[in-house]
C-alpha cells in the first residue's frame, strides 16, 4: 500500500511502459498511415516521460534539455512526415500503408 | 510524497493518460482517434507538471496540442473523403498484440524487479524555468543552434514537398 499511495520513479516508468507499447502496437497494426504517425507520437512521448521522470529523481538537468529536443525533433518529424503522406496520397489516391506496394515484384 | 490529494490527482492523470492512449489504438475511427490523442497529450503535459517541469509542460501544450495534433487532424481531413468514411482496417493484429503484451510485460517486469534505482538526495523542486534558461545559453548552446536549423530546414523542405505541382495542371 506504502508502494502504492506514495509516487515514485516506478509510477512514471509503468505509464510510460504502457504508452510505449500502445505506440508500437498502433505502428504494427493500424493501415492508415496518418494512425501510424500517431503511433509514432505517442512512443516519442512515452521517451520523454522516461526522460523527465529520471532527471526529477537524478537532480540533474539534462533529462529535461534532452526532453526539450525530442520535442522539437517530434514536430520537424510529424511536418516531414505528413508531407510524405500528402504525396503518397496525391500519388496513389489512398494512404493505406499495406497498398502501397509498387517497388514489390 | 505522500499527500492523499496529490495521489489521487496523479492517479486521475495517469488514468486519462492510458486510457486515452488505448482508445487512440484500439478505435477504428481515424477522427476518434485524433481526438482522443488531445486527451493524452493534455494529461501528458500534467505528468510533467508533476515531474516539476512546468515548461516543458507548457511547451508541450503548444507544441503537441497546437502544432502536432492539428497537422495530424489536417492529415485526417485531407487524406479521407467523407463518402467513404474514416474507419481504418487492421493488420498483423495476431503479431501486433503478441508485441504489446510482450514489451509491457518486459518492461514491467524490468522495472519492478530492478532494486537498483537510487533516487537522489536533491531531486528537482520547484520551477525550472530559469535553470532551463542558463542550461540552453551554457552548456547546450550548440545543440540549441543546431536544433533550431534543423526545425528550419525541416519545415522548408515539408513545405516544398506538399506544394500543388503547377507543371503537371
Amino acid at each position: 500500500m506504502e508502494q502504492l499511495t506514495t509516487i515514485g520513479l516506478n509510477h512514471y516508468l509503468t505509464i510510460s511502459a504502457f504508452l510505449l507499447g500502445f505506440g508500437l502496437f498502433a505502428v504494427m497494426t493500424r493501415k492508415n498511415a496518418i494512425v501510424v504517425l500517431m503511433g509514432v507520437e505517442l512512443i516519442l512521448n512515452a521517451a520523454n516521460i522516461n526522460f523527465l521522470a529520471f532527471s526529477k529523481y537524478n537532480g540533474g538537468m539534462e533529462g529535461v534539455m534532452f526532453a526539450l529536443f525530442v520535442i522539437v525533433i517530434a514536430a520537424a518529424e510529424a511536418a516531414i512526415a505528413l508531407a510524405i503522406v500528402i504525396n503518397i496520397y496525391k500519388i496513389f489516391k489512398s494512404v493505406d500503408v499495406s497498398s502501397i506496394d509498387s517497388l514489390k515484384e | 510524497m505522500s499527500n492523499p490529494t496529490y495521489t489521487v490527482i496523479f492517479y486521475l492523470f495517469a488514468a486519462i493518460t492510458v486510457c486515452s492512449a488505448a482508445f487512440v489504438v484500439f478505435t477504428r475511427n481515424v477522427i476518434y482517434s485524433a481526438f482522443s490523442l488531445l486527451f493524452t497529450f493534455f494529461g501528458v503535459a500534467a505528468l510533467y507538471v508533476f515531474l516539476s517541469a512546468d515548461f516543458i509542460a507548457v511547451t508541450q501544450v503548444v507544441v503537441y496540442v497546437g502544432g502536432i495534433l492539428v497537422l495530424l487532424l489536417f492529415g485526417v481531413m485531407f487524406t479521407n473523403s467523407i463518402m467513404q468514411g474514416q474507419k481504418s482496417e487492421v493488420l498483423h493484429i495476431i503479431p501486433g498484440t503478441l508485441l504489446l503484451v510482450g514489451m509491457i510485460g518486459a518492461m514491467l517486469y524490468t522495472f519492478y524487479t530492478t532494486h537498483g534505482w537510487m533516487p537522489s538526495e536533491t531531486t528537482l523542486q520547484g520551477s525550472i524555468v530559469e535553470r532551463i534558461g542558463f542550461e540552453t545559453m551554457s552548456r547546450y548552446v550548440l545543440p540549441f543552434e543546431m536544433v533550431s536549423i534543423l526545425l528550419l530546414a525541416a519545415l522548408i523542405g515539408a513545405a516544398f514537398l506538399a506544394r500543388f505541382d503547377k507543371s503537371s495542371k
